[in-house]
């Protein structure tokens, strides 16, 4: 018992980082389509923001500055996000394939300003100090406050989804566009200004998930670009267009990579897991938990 | 019949000019250049004609180009030297088959077209979308990297595989090699291209264009386009296989960062800009986006990423064609080219 908790507790840390780095992804792409690879660099502008904030309040970490890191995060991304619905997304609608080559070129770009900005090497992001301490279980066992911190948050952030996207007329809109566009058009919702709230709503839920990554260690222009692929998988596994699919698709990779790499190497461990997708894929080809729906396409 | 002949003339200059205008290193930077352009052909033949997008197409690139620098590591020393390094005293028993070269020859296909048919069969046959093959596409060849970086002895790791002595009894930067190379290099293109016509004509050619634009419709009808788009991924695989094993004597050297998720997305953008679902549009926007690149990176290095991520919004906003299908759209384009059909017949 007491070799399992480490292990269900990094698989939960695991889980929480995907999951709230899939969220947004898995709200845009399900709700408008829209496959967007960019979503790697709303996460880098995230972790870039905790690092602005101690620019200018000093390096010395406390609430306050977690705080409005939070805040300038969400505020930076869901504004660029909401630029770049603008510019470019707007026009890729019903488009898959086009919108991930578009905004693959955009995280290209996006790198590249956040390397000439704050040049390439890596930089650390503060934290609050009692979150760098850990919680002493056992003798052998420490679980880091950062990561505790981590998986509350992202319970916090899932809740407020929920009740937002269930519970709230705003939400429930965004619902109806999801589940039939023309339908919801034809009831008077002006599907164009909630595609263009979804993606960068989505964009910030990345950018708030890219402070969780800076506390995590130091973050760098590439950071990004380090989940990505693995945020993609979460969001495949889980189903598009649900909440439940994404909690599943994050808590099933993240919990079973922790024991599988006990037994086998990392790189071996990401093959399992890769396969693993694969297998669940042939079978479901929708995913684990699909919102049903009648059309063919 | 006349202006066919000419056209075949200019072009045959066209190809055998560099030979003797440009100098031995950039004349192999060309040669690099055309390999690229079959990377192109065989990724269009995927993306556009057959409507599937994989943005995992080094993967299949570079086995074929381990496959060729395993054989040619091997002419240059016994145990190679990572080997050594690692604490591998032995050849690995899956090294030892490549020390002959018709095996490796063959590997440089057999092992591409066995990776596309794992990945291909459990995703095709199950009705997976199109989006999701693009993205697991991805992931199968981030992690196929990983693996290679991860078992540096087998494979040479972050560093790959290089140190090669020469191939076809040449040493490596023999002038004569580069030409020979170069024209190794431009024949298959040549035929690659005649070959995906060829197939293109075929009755199985069109179902796969059918599928690209109506796959539920070709499905009432009793197709079954899963095999279809097995056929067509396993064909491509074999093609950037071959482009991976010209790759490795031209170049000098393979290692993961060919496999890797920028590379694979490179390949994607030479069609888009050059024309997906065009035959020569691949071949034109290989040379004209690495030309550029190289260019770029000579003269302005830090704006080459701008540049290049404004590319794939072109290349789905601004020009959606591509400049091959663009052109074909423009009327005197379109005149010119009937006016050379009736004469011609």
């Amino acid at each position: 018992m007491g070799d399992f908790i480490p292990f269900l507790f990094n698989g939960l840390s695991i889980s929480s980082i995907l999951l709230l780095t899939a969220i947004g992804l898995s709200i845009v792409f399900g709700m408008m389509g829209v496959i967007n690879f960019a979503h790697g660099e709303f996460i880098m502008i995230g972790c870039y923001s905790s690092y602005i904030v101690s620019l200018v309040l000093g390096s010395e970490g406390s609430w306050l500055t977690l705080l409005l890191a939070f805040i300038l995060s969400f505020i930076l991304s869901f504004g660029i996000g909401y630029l770049i619905e603008r510019l470019v997304i707007r026009k890729l609608y019903a488009r898959p394939l086009d919108s991930i080559l578009a905004t693959w070129g955009i995280s290209l770009i996006l790198q590249q300003l956040a390397r000439n900005i704050f040049g390439s090497n890596n930089v650390d992001a503060p934290m609050p100090k009692i979150l760098s301490k850990g919680w002493e279980v056992t003798e052998d066992i420490t679980l880091p406050f950062n990561r505790i911190f981590i998986i509350l948050f992202a319970v916090l952030v899932c809740l407020f989804v929920y009740y937002f996207i269930y519970k709230t007329p705003k939400g429930r809109i965004l619902q109806a566009v999801m589940q039939n566009r023309s339908m919801a058009s034809c009831i008077g919702i002006n599907t164009k200004k909630a595609d263009a709230f979804t993606f960068s709503f989505g964009c910030g839920l990345a950018g708030i998930a890219g402070i969780c990554i800076s506390m995590l260690g130091s973050v760098g222009p590439s950071t990004g670009q380090n989940y990505i692929i693995d945020t993609f998988l979460v969001v495949i596994l889980g189903g598009i267009g649900g909440l439940r699919g994404t909690i599943l698709g994050a808590l099933l990779i993240g919990i079973s990579s922790p024991f599988i790499e006990n037994f086998t190497t990392s790189s071996m461990a990401k093959v399992i897991i890769l396969s693993l997708v694969l297998i669940v894929l042939h079978y479901k080809p929708q995913g684990l938990s699909p919102m049903k729906d009648r059309t063919i396409d | 019949m006349k202006q066919k002949i000419i056209c075949i003339l200019v072009l045959a200059v066209i190809i055998i000019l560099p030979v003797f205008l440009l100098s031995d290193f950039r004349l192999s930077i060309l040669s690099k250049f055309v390999v690229f352009a079959i990377v192109a052909i065989s990724v269009n033949l995927l993306w556009g004609y057959t409507g599937v997008l994989s943005l995992g197409h080094g993967v299949y690139f570079a086995l074929g180009g381990y496959a060729m620098a395993m054989y040619m590591k091997l002419q240059a020393q016994p145990l190679p030297d990572f080997m050594e390094w690692s604490g591998i005293e032995t050849l690995p028993w899956f090294w030892k088959p490549f020390q002959s070269l018709p095996f490796a020859l063959a590997m440089t296909v057999i092992l591409p077209v066995t990776l596309a048919l794992l990945v291909g069969v459990p995703l095709f046959k199950s009705g997976t979308k199109g989006v999701y093959f693009t993205i697991i596409s991805q992931a199968i060849t981030l992690i196929v990297s990983i693996l290679f970086v991860g078992q540096q002895g087998f494979t040479g790791g972050s560093n790959g595989i290089t140190g090669f002595k020469g191939v076809f009894g040449y040493p490596i930067g023999d002038p004569t090699l580069i030409k020979i190379l170069y024209g190794l290099a431009v024949a298959v293109v040549i035929a690659i291209y005649f070959v995906s016509k060829f197939m293109l004509r075929t009755h199985g050619g069109v179902i796969i264009q059918a599928i690209r634009d109506r796959e539920t419709r070709l499905r009432f009808l009793g197709y079954r386009t899963d095999s279809f788009k097995i056929l067509t991924l396993a064909t491509s695989a074999a093609m950037c296989g071959v482009a991976g094993a010209l790759f490795v004597p031209i170049v000098g050297i393979i290692s993961p960062s060919l496999m890797s998720i920028l590379m694979s997305t490179e390949f994607v953008i030479w069609v888009a800009i050059g024309g997906r679902g065009t035959l020569l549009g691949p071949i034109i926007g290989a040379l004209v986006i690495n030309y550029a690149k190289t260019s770029f990176s000579e003269s302005l290095p830090e704006y080459w990423w701008y540049f290049y991520g404004f590319l794939f919004i072109a290349a789905t906003l601004i020009v959606p064609k591509g400049i091959v299908g663009t052109l074909k759209e423009k009327e005197w384009f379109q005149n010119r080219f009937n006016k050379l059909k009736t004469e011609h017949e």
